[in-house]
């Protein structure tokens, strides 16, 4: 079991909370983990990514080798396509449909999701809706995660597992929110 | 015992803990910030009482923290690469003065530039003070190699200096902890004459250093910190230092190479050891992260018969950091073709937060400055730096920590009028205190701008030292008091600030304005916490 992971975002938009969850799963279920971050001044609302990686045997590089990875996980069309030349030809790319505009000549909306239609393997879903239904448009990373869920190899229980011990602080009430995003987000693609 | 999940900061910091250090020194540093605020945040370090207060700057970290090694105890001092630059001073004269309690110095280089204005190789400097350097390549050995410096650091009587790059301070993986060693009693040097660096004694200190040299050379050898793995195929030789060793045993497996490899994580390097190495093999390809360090002491200047491929001869960059792509390259494999970037995609570079307080001071500030012309703002490290981006495009200059201050007297000097200062709070402090002195002393107009929002902003919101402090710092310093203004930069007060800045810019003197407003960050974590304690 191996799978290579790039999460994307922008600075601020809960990618690591995505990482943390996805990370503790893994090594709970006895895997190898090594996952890379972006700290400091590219966080101050610029592009962000982590390098994910986990396998059933050790791993060497914290970095993940370009035409290597088997999912794009973003939370923002644009930066989905900005590590295109990392995904293995039938890897997936799976992102939100919600655009994040702080820069000027940001791309239209359409331009971009005719991009992520080229890939074959493609979800797109509408987190923020999903997130406002639920009453938090702060949940839109787990309802991300969710519809990246049936591709990371890894059981919903150990993901909800994970989710529990790391938001553990923050009460039961926030758990159940984001249990229930997670979910959402993976009804929304409709995989078993 | 259960594994934890850590970053190689926090797994530095966690084997210092169990090292039985007594305090850890430090100003924060992207990529090094970790690694104190994981020991501030530990319940462990907290009952035990182990020292974790932020300092003024490096060098009062450095030094503080052999004040603590004089006293027996043992210390970590931890900065970024242009931090040990601050320090410098006192970390190549630690390596003159030697050790008591044990003394790890972890510096954390910035290959690639992601968080710095250099990417300067800490290997140059450990060599500089002729102390051992340790180079883990994984979050384990990061653990492991803490607390062995530690333990060398102690054997020898030296600071030790444990180097790692942005990509190991930053990455996680499950680590091992060992069991925890006690921490040392107070216990004053046994010669008392070891920390006094007098002429006479100093030069004794050095004999000894010098003589140590080889000491530290066998050690290296023996310590199984270096090590060969044995490969098959003679035809190139492998030398892979710190991290880069990672990057060759991904590529190797991949594309099934079974070169010889020499493993590095320790120096100095024996020679005994590198020469063995290369007379086994045709020729040798260098992987380090950052300088050709080693690289550069295999080539010399001398041409022999040995070929040495790495960065100096094109086979990999001169510059960034590595990556599997391009270590694949080095060894002449094809890349597969891989998806081009859409042309549609736009960078998207940091920029000042929504609501941050700079924002508000630069728009003053370009309003003030329309009448003199551009080119007279000297600025500084820190959130405001991103000033230099549009719409504001309101600084030209960005050298070092302090450097706004005394690079905006010597414009000054040379007849620059008005020479504009613009620094932050905890940037002030750090080193900016001390030109102010320079500019007082000298009555040298200079109008400087302190962008205080209480917090050390870029790194995360950490204490910032002249919170609350800065009128009195610079009243103190000498600043009059009519030419040291405050304001607060705010949309609706931008009239009267604009006024603010355009009379201190006409005064042909020393003008200090104190542009206070609370960073947006740090303000709303306080209104959630604030919040929750009301809940609770």
């Amino acid at each position: 079991m191996k799978r290579d992971i790039i999460l994307a975002g922008v600075g601020g938009q809960g990618i690591l909370s995505i990482a943390a969850v996805i990370g503790m799963a893994a090594v709970e279920s006895g895997l190898y983990l090594k996952q890379a971050e972006v700290h400091g001044m590219s966080q101050r609302g610029g592009a962000v990514q982590s390098h994910l990686r986990i396998s059933d045997k050790p791993i060497s590089s914290d970095l993940i080798p370009e035409g290597n990875c088997n999912m794009i996980l973003s939370v923002e069309p644009m930066e989905a396509l900005r590590y295109l030349p990392f995904l293995t030809s039938d890897g997936w790319v799976v992102t939100s449909c919600n655009t994040f505009r702080n820069i000027d000549g940001y791309p239209p909306e359409e331009a971009l999701f005719d991009e992520i239609k080229k890939v074959k393997n493609h979800i797109i879903i509408d987190a923020s809706e999903i997130a406002k239904e639920l009453g938090s448009l702060k949940v839109s990373n787990m309802v991300m995660l969710g519809a990246a869920s049936a591709q990371l190899g890894l059981s919903m229980e150990g993901l909800y597992d994970a989710l529990g011990v790391l938001f553990g602080r923050k009460g039961d009430e926030v758990i159940q929110l984001n249990v229930s995003a997670m979910q959402a987000g993976k009804n929304a693609v409709g995989f078993d | 015992m259960s594994k934890l999940v850590l970053l190689g900061d926090e797994a530095i910091a966690q084997g210092a803990l169990d090292a039985g250090i007594s305090g850890v020194y430090a100003y924060p540093g992207t990529p090094s910030t970790e690694i104190t605020e994981f020991i501030q945040r530990s319940s462990e370090a907290r009952e035990r009482g182990v020292h974790t207060d932020w300092s003024v700057n490096e060098k009062t970290a450095m030094e503080a923290a052999l004040g603590m090694s004089y006293a027996g105890k043992r210390a970590l001092a931890c900065m970024k690469h242009v931090g040990l630059n601050v320090a410098a001073d006192a970390f190549v004269n630690a390596g003159m003065t030697g050790v008591n309690g044990g003394l790890v110095v972890v510096v954390a280089d910035d290959p690639s530039m992601h968080s710095s204005q250099n990417e300067q190789d800490s290997r140059f400097y450990g060599r500089f003070a002729m102390i051992p350097v340790l180079e883990p390549s994984n979050q384990q050995e990061a653990y492991d190699l803490t607390r062995y410096g530690f333990e060398l650091s102690e054997k020898f009587s030296l600071p030790v200096m444990l180097r790692i790059t942005t990509r190991l301070a930053h990455s996680r993986s499950a680590v091992e902890k060992s069991e925890l060693l006690a921490e040392n009693k107070l216990c004053l040097p046994s010669d008392p004459n070891q920390f006094i660096l007098l002429p006479s004694l100093a030069r004794k200190r050095y004999k000894l250093l010098l003589s140590t040299q080889e000491k530290l050379e066998k050690d290296g050898e023996k310590s199984g910190v270096n090590r060969m793995e044995k490969g098959a195929d003679l035809n190139r030789g492998v030398i892979a230092c710190g991290l880069a060793y990672n990057y060759y045993r991904e590529v190797a497996e991949e594309a099934q190479m079974d070169y010889p490899v020499l493993k590095i994580s320790q120096y100095p390097v024996s020679p005994r050891v590198l020469n063995d190495f290369i007379r086994k093999v045709e020729e040798v390809v260098v992987l380090e992260e950052g300088y050709p360090v080693l690289e550069e002491s295999l080539t010399g200047v001398l041409k022999n018969n040995y070929t040495i491929r790495g960065r100096l001869d094109g086979t990999l960059p001169r510059d960034g950091e590595l990556n599997p792509g391009l270590v694949r390259k080095a060894f002449g494999l094809q890349i597969e073709d891989t998806r081009p970037i859409p042309d549609i995609v736009k960078t998207r570079p940091p920029a000042l937060c929504k609501g941050c307080s700079h924002i508000d001071m630069y728009n003053a500030l370009n309003e003030a400055l329309r009448e003199y012309g551009p080119g007279r703002v000297f600025s500084d490290i820190g959130c405001y730096t991103l000033g230099a981006f549009p719409p504001y495009n309101a600084i030209n200059s960005c050298v070092d920590m302090g450097a706004s201050v005394t690079m905006a007297k010597g414009a000054s000097d040379a007849g620059m009028h008005p020479s504009i200062a613009v620094i932050g709070d905890s940037t002030f402090t750090h080193s900016g205190m001390t030109g102010l002195l320079d500019t007082v002393v000298e009555e040298t107009p200079v109008t400087i701008i302190i962008s205080d929002n209480s917090t050390t902003g870029m790194t995360g919101g950490q204490k910032s030292h002249a919170t609350n402090r800065l009128v009195e710092i610079c009243r103190g310093i000498g600043v009059e008091q009519e030419h040291l203004r405050v304001m607060n930069p705010l949309r609706k007060h931008h009239e009267e600030n604009t006024k603010i800045i355009a009379d201190e810019l006409a005064y042909k003197g020393v003008s200090v304005i104190i542009a206070q407003r609370e960073c947006i960050q740090t303000a709303r974590k306080s209104v959630k916490s604030k919040a929750k304690s009301q809940k609770s």
